[in-house]
């Protein structure tokens, strides 16, 4: 371990509560409190509080912002509202992935970026490179002076409204307002990465451990655990959400990622749209696909995928997933094999184990849908 | 600080031997358990299959991680607890008891002595276990 990794508003929180701290992205984080399938357990039965402080936060505002987000990301920026947030892909010009974002409208003419943690440096020196040329939008990387926390499962949307000055229950799915949540100035966002519904409150760095306790105290009723960041990997594994780093990367692009639902080429041009487009003609050549194994093995990162004994794929993420109570995978599988149902081979120590694709998600969305 | 128990010994990878009789029961100390999290695979060998000190002899999968499990003593399996294959959280629950993993029938006499005593375990993990 090096002395050199950074902390959030949280760290002596997390200590005093007895969490085991490991290195992440540069980051000393929370990977559990008392057990990683009791904190997944917690967060689909009850509500889950998870640190997200370490991911970054850029802004973006003038005149020339939105020029500058549609030529720098692969979704239609001109069709979020104020108030609204979208998923979105910063892509290089092959097509492959710099990172996966959320972009908040948060005026007229400003916006917020929520990148990952590993990714914030990369990304700013890519976001600020790649639109010098605009000169109406001025940058700004607010990542230190925020904190964010994750509010996650049933219970959350109980939680946050008792400890917010306004009504939560109004703010749709993938919609922010502004409000005070224990008396914090707050932006409440209702995303997440679990699932299940629930909010991600973005807070002040110096206001951060204040709402963290509020929200603990409040919701010893709600069950409110602390969940790590082992937990959090299990519950995005069950949605089949993509991580970078595991099953996203500079080597992936977009569309075989499964990420095509977020790529508009018809919206204006942007990095990485002419090599998308020629994926989409040519046809893709492998797809992330859901696996699970049928011999009783564990899937992990970078295992082979076979059929028959050839290679024709490679496992990005797996582990169990303690609400299907299976072992689960995500996995680049060649087209033609991509099917659902497809009998495959997982190639584990040197045996090939059986598995088969999925349907996905592995566990049913319980997120708030846009009413 | 994890339970060491006085009468056992151990490796510097974290697995308990204990003798009873000409036999020696193997299993994962309550460190090792502790240090992994949530078991939920284990993989051992079949009975008759031999195994070799210091050599890996199955695996042990926690949510995050894979870690190989490495054989006190050589010789034969003679029982293999096949209850951590519909239960592996017992290696969790009861890493002494319950969550034992093999019974061997040691083939040499010598290398129950290299083994660490209580003692010395408790010193390695109070270093960080390495």
């Amino acid at each position: 371990m090096t002395t050199a990794l950074k902390r959030t508003p949280l760290y002596h929180e997390h200590v005093a509560a007895g969490a085991r701290m490991v290195p992440f992205g540069g980051w000393e984080m929370p990977v559990q409190y008392t057990g990683i399938i009791e904190e997944h357990r917690a967060t689909r039965g009850a509500v889950g509080l998870f640190d997200v402080s370490h991911m970054g936060e850029f802004e973006v505002e003038g005149p020339g912002a939105l020029a500058a987000l549609q030529h720098l990301t692969t979704n239609d920026v001109a069709a979020l509202e104020v108030g609204q947030i979208q998923y979105s892909v910063l892509c290089y010009p092959n097509g492959t992935i710099v990172d996966d974002l959320t972009v908040y409208r948060m005026s007229d003419e400003r916006y917020m970026l929520t990148v990952n943690a590993g990714n914030i440096d990369k990304d700013w020196a890519h976001v600020t490179k790649s639109t010098e040329h605009f000169k109406d939008a001025q940058w700004r990387n607010s990542s230190e002076g925020t904190g964010l926390i994750a509010v996650q499962g049933p219970n959350a949307e109980a939680l946050v409204g008792r400890l917010a000055d306004r009504d939560v229950t109004a703010i749709g799915y993938y919609r922010f307002a502004r409000g005070t949540v224990g008396e914090v100035p707050t932006l409440i966002s209702r995303t997440g990465y679990t699932g299940e519904d629930g909010f991600e409150l973005y807070a002040p760095a110096d206001g951060t451990a204040q709402l963290w306790k509020a929200l603990l105290g409040a919701g010893r009723a709600d069950g409110a655990t602390p969940v790590g960041l082992g937990a959090r990997d299990t519950l995005r594994l069950e949605m089949k959400y993509a991580l970078y780093g595991n099953d996203i990367d500079d080597t992936t692009n977009a569309l075989e990622a499964g990420l095509g639902w977020v790529v508009k080429p018809a919206k204006a041009e942007f990095i990485g749209r002419e090599a998308l487009e020629k994926v989409r003609a040519e046809g893709l050549r492998r797809r992330l696909v859901g696996i699970e194994m049928v011999d009783k093995a564990v899937a992990r990162h970078g295992y082979p995928i076979k059929k028959d004994g050839r290679a024709v794929g490679i496992v990005t993420s797996g582990s169990y997933g303690p609400s299907v109570d299976k072992y689960i995978g995500i996995a680049y599988v060649e087209t033609a094999l991509a099917a659902v149902g497809t009998a495959l081979e997982v190639e584990i120590r040197g045996q090939d184990k059986a598995a088969q694709i999925v349907r996905t998600p592995f566990h049913a969305s319980k997120v708030k849908k846009p009413g | 600080m994890a339970n060491v128990p006085k009468d056992l010994k151990y490796t510097r990878e974290h697995e308990w031997a204990k003798q009873e009789g000409d036999r020696v029961r193997v299993g994962i100390t309550a460190y090792a358990q502790e240090q992994l999290g949530d078991v939920v695979f284990v993989e051992l060998p079949k009975v008759g299959a031999r195994v070799t000190a210091t050599k890996n002899f199955g695996v042990v999968e926690s949510v995050k991680a894979v870690s190989d499990l490495f054989a006190p003593i050589s010789g034969e399996v003679a029982e293999v607890n096949g209850e951590l294959g519909q239960k592996p959280e017992i290696v969790n629950q009861d890493p002494y008891g319950k969550g034992w993993m093999l019974v061997v029938k040691p083939s040499s006499k010598g290398e129950w002595d290299q083994l660490l005593t209580a003692q010395q375990y408790e010193e390695l993990i109070a270093q960080g276990g390495h």
